[in-house]
């Protein structure tokens, strides 16, 4: 490679680190729970994108980038808890929903409810979990999310339909309905 | 009550900011990364240009009446190579391959 296409790719690269920050450190902390490992992840995701930036542009085909970025995160976090035995779990406590003071009965309710939705998805199937992390966090279609976990477009709505489906149950058989 | 679920996954699951300090510290992590690989590719054309089996390039660049084409590349690796003796790069690059490849070997472990 050329130094001038070096410099190139070096844009581009610093383009989608600024564009996907966010959509990284979202997905890494939702998946992992607490942010002192989110911010670990986050980093190693990055690095470990840039070593393969230069083969994912030449084949994306022009396509975005981002279930690429996010995939090298799954990918990642599975070793993460592959090495140190570990569960995800959320701190609610993190939530920012969940931050908020006194408000009045129906915002704390509210409170309430969100955090059992938490919960729940944090007990979820990890394909199930992080198939929600994706749509609802960063905004993923089902095209993005597909490319991401390496299935179809059409297991991948089925797999958010039946996420969505067993997570009501759960939270219904928990309110005793 | 799928609707009602959707909304409240809306409301718990928002994206979150990264820390200022993460930011920052990625930031240089990633310019030391681009500027050790930029190094190495200087190094290399450098090299590659002392090969007889390479010089078709610089000898087109000549005959395009190009020759400071190959000076840049010259003056650059002569800077990266200053720049790396003065400022203990060398020993920067070493270490972050040093950490890549820790990184590497437990996430594979």
């Amino acid at each position: 490679m050329a130094m001038a296409d070096k410099e190139q790719l070096d844009r581009d690269f610093t383009e989608l680190y600024r564009d996907h920050l966010r959509d990284v450190y979202s997905y890494a902390y939702y998946r992992v729970g607490n942010h002192h490992d989110a911010e670990d992840l986050t980093e190693q995701t990055f690095l470990q994108a840039y070593r393969h930036f230069e083969r994912a542009q030449r084949e994306s085909d022009g396509r975005p980038l981002r279930p690429w970025l996010i995939r090298i995160a799954h990918n990642l976090a599975a070793n993460f808890y592959r090495d140190r035995s570990r569960r995800p779990m959320t701190q609610l406590d993190d939530a920012s929903i969940l931050q908020e003071p006194h408000g009045t009965e129906e915002l704390v309710e509210e409170r309430e409810e969100v955090k059992e939705v938490l919960e729940g998805v944090s007990k979820l199937p990890d394909d199930r979990r992080e198939a929600l992390i994706m749509r609802f966090a960063l905004g993923m279609d089902n095209r993005e999310i597909a490319r991401a976990l390496g299935r179809s477009e059409g297991a991948t709505k089925v797999l958010i339909h039946r996420a969505i489906k067993q997570l009501e149950e759960n939270l219904e058989e928990e309110r005793g309905e | 009550m799928s609707d009602r679920v959707e909304q409240l996954l809306r409301s718990a699951l928002v994206p979150v900011d990264p820390p200022e300090a993460l930011s920052d510290r990625l930031e240089r992590g990633l310019s030391e990364l681009t500027e050790a690989a930029a190094t190495e590719l200087a190094d290399w054309e450098l090299s590659a240009m002392r090969d007889p089996r390479n010089w078709g390039r610089p000898v087109a660049a000549v005959v395009v009446g190009s020759v400071a084409a190959g000076g840049l590349v010259l003056v650059r690796a002569r800077q990266q190579q200053k720049k790396r003796q003065a400022t203990g790069l060398h020993a920067l690059e070493k270490s972050i391959r040093g950490v890549a490849d820790d990184i590497e070997k437990r996430l594979r472990g």
